[in-house]
């Protein structure tokens, strides 16, 4: 279990350095992406003008202020909470954000499934486990809304935040097949006929 | 007891921003009590993080989560209550929709097949309102829950047949916690609905998720399955956020409603570890807030 400070974008080989139940911090730029945002990506042939090689995503629509552009707030949005949504509705767009945009690590909680381990393992990525549902400290992480693009979909815009101190996050599935959704899972399994007996189930 | 309306939509407002602010205490209690029994240190860590983060959302009076949810009001009106009942779900909706947009707040609700959002936290029956009606002569209660949607898609109805009996509501309240795993933002409060016709048996799950903890089943035999389901729902090591440990569930809540000869419906609803709820009371006296 090693403790890594990145800052993003990365490279193939940083990725690959990471195993399960490591932990990153992540710096500077951070990517939130979420359904709709993925749906019209990949489904309706819509197009993102933001570089995403090497780069963070993480599953989210955040609660934000409109309050004009100004210095302070370029992209004209003020944060007010931004957190993580659950990431299995979007398993089948971790390949695509990897194969055409060059996307590293997508961040999310309660984990992915068979199709982006297979990802992360042939392309070089990884899943961060984010604590869901702790979106007032996390919003702590989050120096600044700096530009935001697909907004007809607000909230589930393409948003580039800028990071600071992002984690620590958990390496939850690794480029070398880790998942540590797949070990509790099939754990979890094993002990379902047990309980079920103990609650005096006749099998 | 003359209900004022205007007071409805201020308090209507209110309470969806408390509700997503502050956690009842029963739900801090709860987080207490898995923090002693945990022992994975997975789990441990995952616990105190989300303990935190009820210090964090408190200090900069934030958001719990960004969750908005679904907004639902469940009103309970007195015997001595008189209210033009039309006019307080108009109260109720603009409550909603003032909270969403002077906060401002996410507005997390969509037409279901154009998607398009309204960022009124509104749309077509929602909020969700349900009103029922109590003995409590000069009293109108309103209770608010944000119904995050992690949980709220690990929603599932089983019309079992009666030859399958109670076991067969065992097993498939142990086989919903287990295809949930993670994905329902555990430590869960399992509500199960037992019995009624489909419909009263998916609400009655939404009712049990949704109850203070410590809070039991008022039929005796819902109350039995809770206890024996409580005890043991940990011993399946989902842990906190799917990944292993005792904190799978704070609880597991049942209710129940009588059901046809011919079936045996059973609904489990999920409740995520964000159980957010607020409540206003309005007497003679004026509105009380609480949880």
């Amino acid at each position: 279990m090693t403790h890594y400070e990145l800052h993003m974008p990365v490279s193939e080989a940083q990725v690959r350095q990471l195993r399960i139940n490591d932990t990153v911090t992540l710096h500077d730029t951070l990517y939130g992406i979420r359904d709709a945002t993925q749906i019209h990506m990949f489904d309706h042939g819509r197009t993102t003008r933001f570089d995403l090689k090497g780069h963070a995503v993480i599953h989210t629509a955040p609660n934000v202020k409109w309050v004009g552009e100004t210095k302070e707030h370029p992209s004209g949005y003020a944060p007010i909470c931004i957190g993580t949504t659950t990431s299995a509705r979007m398993e089948r767009f971790t390949r695509p954000l990897m194969e055409q945009y060059g996307v590293r690590i997508i961040i999310g909680k309660g984990g992915l499934f068979a199709a982006s381990a297979k990802a992360f393992s042939d392309l070089g990525g990884v899943y961060l486990a984010i604590i869901g549902g702790t979106a007032a400290l996390e919003t702590t992480w989050i120096e600044q809304i700096e530009e935001v693009d697909l907004d007809d979909l607000n909230p589930e815009s393409l948003w580039k935040f800028r990071i600071r101190g992002f984690g620590p996050l958990l390496v939850a599935m690794d480029s070398h097949g880790g998942s540590l959704y797949t070990a509790v899972n099939a754990a979890a399994k094993d002990k379902r006929a047990g309980v079920l007996a103990a609650l005096g189930v006749k099998s | 007891m003359k209900v004022d309306l205007k007071q409805v939509e201020e308090a209507c407002k209110e309470l969806y921003v408390r509700a997503l602010k502050m956690l009842p205490p029963d739900i801090k209690q709860g987080f207490q009590r898995l923090d002693r029994a945990e022992t994975n240190a997975t789990g441990k860590a995952i616990l105190g993080t989300m303990i935190r983060n009820i210090t964090v959302a408190e200090e900069n009076t934030n958001l719990l989560c960004q969750d908005t949810g679904i907004p639902i009001y469940n009103v309970v009106i007195g015997a001595n209550v008189a209210v033009d009942g039309h006019a307080l779900k108009q109260a109720i909706v603009s409550g909603c929709t003032r909270a969403t947009k002077e906060h401002p707040l996410r507005s997390s609700v969509v037409h279901p097949t154009t998607r398009k959002n309204e960022h009124t936290s509104g749309g077509r029956h929602v909020p969700v309102i349900n009103i029922d009606f109590s003995a409590d002569a000069e009293q109108l209660s309103i209770e608010m829950i944000p119904k995050g949607s992690g949980s709220e898609n690990n929603s599932w109805l089983k019309m079992a047949i009666p030859a399958d009996g109670v076991d067969a509501i065992k097993t498939f309240v142990i086989d919903c916690v287990l295809e949930a795993g993670g994905k329902s933002c555990p430590p869960v409060i399992v509500g199960v609905g037992v019995g009624g016709t489909a419909d009263l048996c998916v609400h009655l799950s939404k009712v049990a998720a949704t109850r203070p903890l410590g809070s039991q089943c008022a039929d005796p035999e819902g109350a039995r399955l809770e206890s024996e389901l409580s005890k043991v729902v940990n011993q399946l090591g989902v842990g906190a956020q799917g990944l292993g440990g005792d904190s799978t569930a704070f609880a597991v809540h049942v209710e129940t409603a009588a059901t046809h000869i011919t079936m045996n419906p059973v609904a489990v609803n999920m409740q995520c570890h964000s159980a957010r709820r607020a409540r206003a009371t309005f007497t003679p006296q004026g509105v009380e807030y609480g949880y």
